[in-house]
């Protein structure tokens, strides 16, 4: 009796704490209000849905080295991910994941994102910003004569260009999906090319003077030729000494003919974004949408005293390799603030920059391995779908139980009620991660659930039919089936077990729930079904008959 | 009592010739269209590519969608509004190793040229090929990896000649499942994988059950041969098969039909698992144990396992000629 007093006490000790553990709580959370992230509390069941469910986006980064070789990746990828943490912390998502997965890459949830693109930006953009003093000295003038001999050696750039031109081309697709068109837009530029280069220097040709000193136009068809001489080595060695070029961000249209432009500036930054304290958006009558930044006292300083001697020349604001704006003219030495020329893009953007500036730079490109969005209604989908395919599958579990097995069935489908809500509270206690998956585990261990309780039952039923007592029978039935229950267990555990070790997200949250479902099946069998039988039989004083 | 098979006597096992011809008929077919038409239809998540769902707000014509989206694969996903457009072309795939997300991004274009604001993305997976190799490799090293711990456990929990059958068949099973998946069409992905991997856990379960049973009965009546203790076995098990298998199988068929496009690959093969597992461990494991039986046979001396010398002789001379020839008589001769 006492025995059983204290399994019935066990039973219910766990019920009680698995409640708890289901419990809808009170969660400080960062939710959306009015298009903006705020903390704030919300009741709901400690229970996480994965991305797939709950929609949102999946990223992951790694090391980008077409641009140069990272030394020590592992350590890089350390400091990006700091600024990358930083930055989604202020994106404002809610419960964002941002960690190192091995040593090559770094992964980011966003749960409930509702714009994938821009979430890349913020995560992708480097943020360098170098502030740099455009060239006086006609350095480039003077350099043209040689570069065009190397540009001429080099030959044209028919064949090699032509990638870069599909790919600037609004739809890059064509390229991508009908291979014979790749050549045909090699041929268009190889005719071009053919025309053009008679009329003077190969690159010259293709340069017209600026309004101020190192700054250049070049018409927007042009653009993917001069990239590609300017990619060329031995033309970035030739570059006049102690000098750089720049492309600007935007586009000038003069006349009707679109122009971009390019900047000549000297090498050596007077500061960059590392001194920057603060950044915020702004919208100004005048320059547009500006970001204003300010930064600190010993950038500050710096900055003072480096302006002080460029009074009167022009100042390039250059983030990750691009001129904003137009180059400001220095009237007097700058202290701690500043700001940055958006012109025509609006204030999201601005917001965005600011919120990158202020995280800082990254310290090594990173360019996207992998992404996975999925839309909050598709999740939507899903959990409705999955919750359909699980009431069914339990509703016809019951009925094949209690049409079946009659009472014993009616304890079986019981202690079924209990295996939910054990591996749903051990889901919550781990933290774990409910995906689509994991609620396809969730409905298959409730079918394979019932079979520890169905072999019990068929061995109860043959002691039964060898004439041996009620008691017996059942104390026999779970004692024979005991070795089958636990092996079977015990495989389908390990299995799940090299599942999760291996799987990504979502067949991660079907390997815990298998695992869950397993452990709390075998419990709810062997244990709460064993429980109420001796409580039965406790009660009918040692029945002589057993519905089974 | 409400019973169904109910102290059966069926041979089994006389069945095992067919039963082996009938698989293996399947395997070869599965295997030789593997083999012919190269490779199984493996997902994004392992070739690296761009998949994109799109929900449209009427019906889109399919070839105009076609036309829209290039060499893209289209398929109709669920309702007449939604598609899915997969790339996985080598050119896109390598466009990729740069940035995993362009592709998606002209797609969207496109679509967005053609029909404006009729179509909203609801899904979006874009995998570079580093990442794709990478996934095909744990894929892999977790089916190995499986595959041998629960064969060391069935090798520890059980004597080696059952263990080796039960591996063998399990085995059998993966094979099958495989035949199916490629005969099928399914789309190979990490959830397809995973049901693979449930039903390698499965199926080691169901013959597992029968074994115990085996096991037991072998303690029991020492002078049976093992021929009719295995059908004696099998038989005996019967109902809790067959229960379970429906409870597991109302589940698969719940999903099946009502968990919706995304879990379908997933729930057919478990569906089509769940039936192979019952046949395996019915038609392969046991002429397996049995012929191992034969060639192995037990000796008491060695101290494999608790059972008589004097039977184990007698029990050789009539299993000997078990799985070639069938003895029909001698099943119900045993009892």
């Amino acid at each position: 009796m006492t025995n059983l007093k204290y399994r019935l006490l066990l039973i219910v000790g766990l019920v009680v704490a698995s409640v708890w553990a289901l419990w809808p709580r009170t969660i400080i959370e960062r939710v959306k209000r009015d298009g903006v992230f705020v903390y704030d509390t919300v009741k709901r069941v400690p229970l996480k849905k994965g991305l797939d469910l709950q929609g949102g986006m999946y990223l992951a980064l790694e090391v980008d080295e077409s641009r140069g070789a990272v030394v020590d990746k592992s350590d890089a990828l350390d400091r990006a991910l700091k600024v990358v943490r930083t930055r989604i912390d202020e994106f404002g998502v809610s419960e964002p994941v941002v960690q190192k997965v091995g040593d090559s890459r770094i992964i980011v949830e966003l749960p409930g994102i509702d714009d994938p693109e821009r979430a890349e930006q913020v995560v992708q953009k480097s943020a360098f910003l170098q502030f740099m003093i455009t060239d006086e000295s006609n350095a480039l003038e003077r350099a043209l004569p040689r570069l065009d001999q190397i540009a001429k050696d080099a030959g044209g750039p028919a064949a090699a260009i032509s990638g870069d031109t599909a790919r600037s081309t609004a739809l890059g697709l064509q390229k991508l999906f009908t291979p014979d068109s790749a050549s045909k837009s090699s041929d268009s530029t190889k005719s071009d090319t053919a025309v053009t280069p008679s009329t003077g220097g190969t690159i010259s040709s293709l340069l017209q003077r600026g309004e101020m000193p190192g700054e250049y136009y070049i018409a927007e068809n042009n653009v993917p030729r001069v990239e590609y001489y300017l990619s060329l080595p031995q033309v970035r060695a030739a570059y006049p000494p102690g000098k750089t070029l720049k492309w600007g961000a935007d586009t000038i249209s003069l006349g009707g003919n679109v122009y971009r432009t390019l900047y000549v500036l000297d090498a050596r930054e007077i500061l960059n974004g590392e001194w920057i304290k603060d950044a915020n958006p702004n919208n100004t009558p005048i320059d547009g949408t500006v970001v204003e930044f300010q930064l600190s006292n010993e950038g500050g300083r710096r900055f003072r005293t480096e302006t002080a001697k460029h009074i009167q020349d022009y100042m390039a604001i250059v983030l990750d390799d691009r001129v904003m704006g137009r180059p400001p003219v220095i009237q007097s030495a700058i202290g701690t603030r500043g700001q940055i020329t958006l012109g025509r893009r609006d204030l999201q953007q601005a917001q965005d920059l600011a919120l990158v500036l202020r995280a800082g730079a990254l310290p090594v490109p990173l360019k996207i391995a992998e992404v996975r969005s999925i839309g909050a209604s598709l999740g939507q989908d899903s959990i409705n779908r999955g919750t359909t395919a699980m009431i069914i599958a339990i509703s016809v579990v019951v009925l094949i139980m209690v049409v079946y097995y009659r009472f014993s069935g009616v304890l079986a489908v019981g202690a079924l009620v209990l295996f939910v809500l054990y591996t749903l509270a051990v889901l919550a206690g781990f933290n774990a991660v409910l995906t689509l998956p994991g609620l396809a585990g969730l409905v298959l261990a409730v079918g394979m659930a019932v079979d520890a309780n169905v072999l019990i039952f068929e061995r109860i039923r043959e002691e039964l039919a060898r004439g041996k007592t009620v008691r017996t029978a059942i104390d026999e039935g779970f004692h024979h089936a005991l070795s089958a229950i636990v092996d079977t267990s015990v495989t389908t555990i390990l299995t799940a077990a090299v599942l999760y070790q291996y799987g990504t997200g979502p067949v991660r949250g079907f390997a815990v729930t298998l695992i869950a479902g397993i452990g709390a099946s075998l419990f709810a069998a062997v244990f709460i079904t064993r429980t109420f039988y001796l409580a039965w039989l406790s009660r009918t004083r040692g029945a002589q008959a057993l519905s089974i | 009592m409400f019973r169904i098979l109910h102290d059966t006597r069926f041979d089994f096992i006389k069945w095992w010739r067919q039963a082996a011809i009938l698989t293996i008929a399947f395997i070869t077919l599965g295997l030789g269209s593997l083999a012919l038409t190269g490779g199984l239809n493996l997902s994004i998540e392992f070739t690296g590519g761009t998949l994109v769902q799109v929900r449209f707000a009427q019906p889109p014509d399919a070839a105009e969608l076609r036309a829209t989206v290039g060499n893209a694969e289209i398929t109709q996903f669920g309702d007449p509004t939604e598609y899915t457009l997969r790339i996985q072309g080598a050119e896109a795939i390598a466009e990729q190793a740069s940035a995993a997300e362009g592709v998606a991004k002209q797609v969207e274009a496109a679509l967005r040229a053609k029909y404006g604001d009729r179509f909203t993305i609801v899904r979006t997976e874009a995998v570079g090929p580093k990442v794709g190799a990478e996934l095909a490799r744990g894929a892999i090293i977790a089916m190995f990896l499986a595959s041998l711990i629960t064969l060391a456990y069935l090798a520890f929990r059980f004597e080696w000649r059952f263990g080796l059958a039960a591996v063998l068949s399990t085995a059998h099973d993966v094979l099958v499942t495989m035949a199916f998946i490629k005969l099928m069409d399914i789309e190979v992905s990490l959830t397809v994988v995973a049901a693979i991997l449930t039903l390698l856990g499965y199926s080691g379960n169901d013959t597992i059950i029968i074994f115990d049973r085996v096991r037991e009965n072998l303690k029991k009546s020492r002078k049976e041969p093992l021929y009719d203790t295995l059908n004696r076995s099998i038989n005996e098990t019967l109902p809790r098969s067959v229960l379970t298998h429906a409870t597991t199988l109302a589940a698969t068929l719940a999903l099946l039909v009502f968990a919706g496009e995304v879990l379908r690959p997933f729930a057919w093969v478990m569906t089509f698992g769940i039936f192979v597992a019952t046949f395996s461990s019915i038609y392969v494991a046991s002429p397996i144990l049995l012929y191992i039986e034969r060639k192995f046979p037990r000796k008491d001396a060695a101290g494999r396992g608790p059972h008589v010398s004097a039977s184990s002789a007698r029990a050789e001379s009539q299993v000997d000629d078990a799985p070639s020839r069938p003895p029909r008589s001698k099943t119900t001769a045993g009892r």
